[in-house]
């Protein structure tokens, strides 16, 4: 295997800052749970590679409605907020598998790149939904925006943690997987929020998740599930046809929307 | 830096990005963890480190300098075999055995964790652990049967004597 040719293993959050510094040639490595098989398998030669096990970014913590994720926090650790917003669990029970959960962490599940066979990044969806606000570092400095525009501008950034506002109701949606492979195939999350707006978005497209702003506006269930369509681009990859995703995801929006309406 | 496996401390010399799973078959000699898919995929690496389950192959070693590790070869030995190998042995549940180490330590982990025999729940816990030869039905009997606390008298199990290196060094 190529190994870095520099090696950062920072012991605080504020270490990591610092070596992380304008972002430039820095190889993040979270869990190491998509990272690692990429230097395995040569794909990847990073020149310089961050470790942040041990950066004490695993932090959960709630002010209030506010609730902010660190970015080193290990998947499986969502679970604990099943009552403040039950689709961010769900979500997060629904990636992978035990081992994996437990080691790959909330930031590099957010941050990664579509995977060649398979959607990655499921927990985009829920953060998305919730419009999380990511706080990152990198060239010009600490900046806190949309995770939408954080996600579309994260090259040469390091997420430092995710914050949102408990919503009123969430709920989520998505097509089972066998288990024979780990990959979300395809999944919705709706989110109700304290002001009544109604969000929407999926994970398992041809690339990164988005919101579904027409299907938000739609007038009701059966329209939005049919404007979900005219908002993504889906995959069509190993696991499933953009035919078969075309079909499955008015399906899994009008089930999002159902639930919602229940615990409303 | 240095691993403690299976109780006896180690110094490891490999680089940083090394995977726990190189450094443990290459560098250490310990061999019960597979490398089968090596993307995290298969489950047959599986190790526990510091007494959770975790995939050897997505493990840069670097980040764990200090740690516990604990593969087969801690759990039992050819003569003393632990329970859940005892029960594996007893219930026919390796047939290849490729999985085997693998299956061993998430089940160990299970038990520890207080796991049941509820059958649902094995197959929740070993989710991401996949057989190629299909004998899930044999090794679930067999985690349930240890998380039972069942005892087995491994001398009428046929053919025991040669499963008595299950999941071990190959």
């Amino acid at each position: 295997m190529t190994q870095a040719t520099e090696v950062l293993l920072p012991a605080s959050p504020d270490e990591a800052v610092a070596q992380f510094g304008d972002g430039a040639g820095v190889t993040v490595i979270g869990g190491g749970t998509i990272v690692v098989p990429q230097l395995t398998q040569g794909r990847l030669k990073p020149a310089k590679a961050m470790l942040l096990s041990n950066a004490g970014l695993d932090t959960l913590a709630t002010n209030g409605d506010s609730i902010t994720v660190g970015a080193g926090l290990p998947v499986h650790r969502l679970a604990e907020l099943a009552d403040d917003a039950r689709a961010v669990a769900q979500c997060a029970l629904n990636v992978a598998d035990y081992e994996v959960r437990r080691q790959g962490t909330v930031g590099g599940n957010i941050c990664c790149d579509p995977g060649p066979d398979a959607p990655r990044g499921d927990l985009q969806g829920p953060f998305l939904a919730l419009d999380a606000v990511a706080r990152s570092v990198g060239a010009n400095g600490e900046t806190s925006t949309p995770l939408d525009e954080f996600l579309a501008h994260r090259e040469g950034r390091l997420l430092l943690d995710l914050r949102f506002e408990r919503p009123v109701a969430s709920a989520f949606a998505a097509l089972r997987y066998p288990h024979t492979h780990s990959y979300t195939v395809l999944a919705v999350t709706g989110v109700r929020s304290a002001s009544g707006e109604t969000r929407l978005a999926a994970t398992g497209l041809a690339g990164l998740g988005a919101r579904l702003r027409g299907a938000e506006a739609a007038a009701d269930a059966d329209a939005a599930g049919r404007a979900a369509l005219e908002d993504v681009e889906l995959a069509d990859d190993a696991l499933a046809s953009a035919w078969y995703r075309e079909r499955a995801l008015p399906v899994l929006v009008r089930r999002v929307l159902s639930e919602l309406e229940e615990a409303a | 830096m240095n691993l403690t496996v299976n109780g006896v401390s180690r110094e490891v010399g490999s680089a940083p990005l090394t995977t726990l799973l190189d450094v443990l078959r290459e560098e250490l000699g310990v061999t019960s963890a597979k490398a089968g898919c090596e993307q995290g995929g298969c489950g047959s690496c599986t190790v526990l480190v510091d007494g959770e389950p975790q995939r050897a192959c997505l493990t840069a070693v670097g980040a764990f300098d200090g740690a516990e590790v604990t593969t087969v070869e801690g759990i039992g030995t050819a003569d003393a075999l632990s329970p859940i190998q005892q029960a594996f042995t007893h219930h026919y549940a390796a047939q290849c055995g490729f999985c085997t180490g693998g299956m061993l330590m998430a089940a160990v982990a299970y038990i520890e964790r207080g796991g049941t025999d509820d059958r649902e729940a094995i197959q929740e816990a070993l989710a991401g652990h996949v057989c190629r030869c299909t004998g899930y039905v044999k090794i679930i009997d067999a985690v349930a049967a240890a998380a039972r606390g069942d005892s087995f008298d491994l001398s009428t199990t046929a053919s025991s004597a040669g499963m008595t290196n299950l999941g071990g060094v190959s």
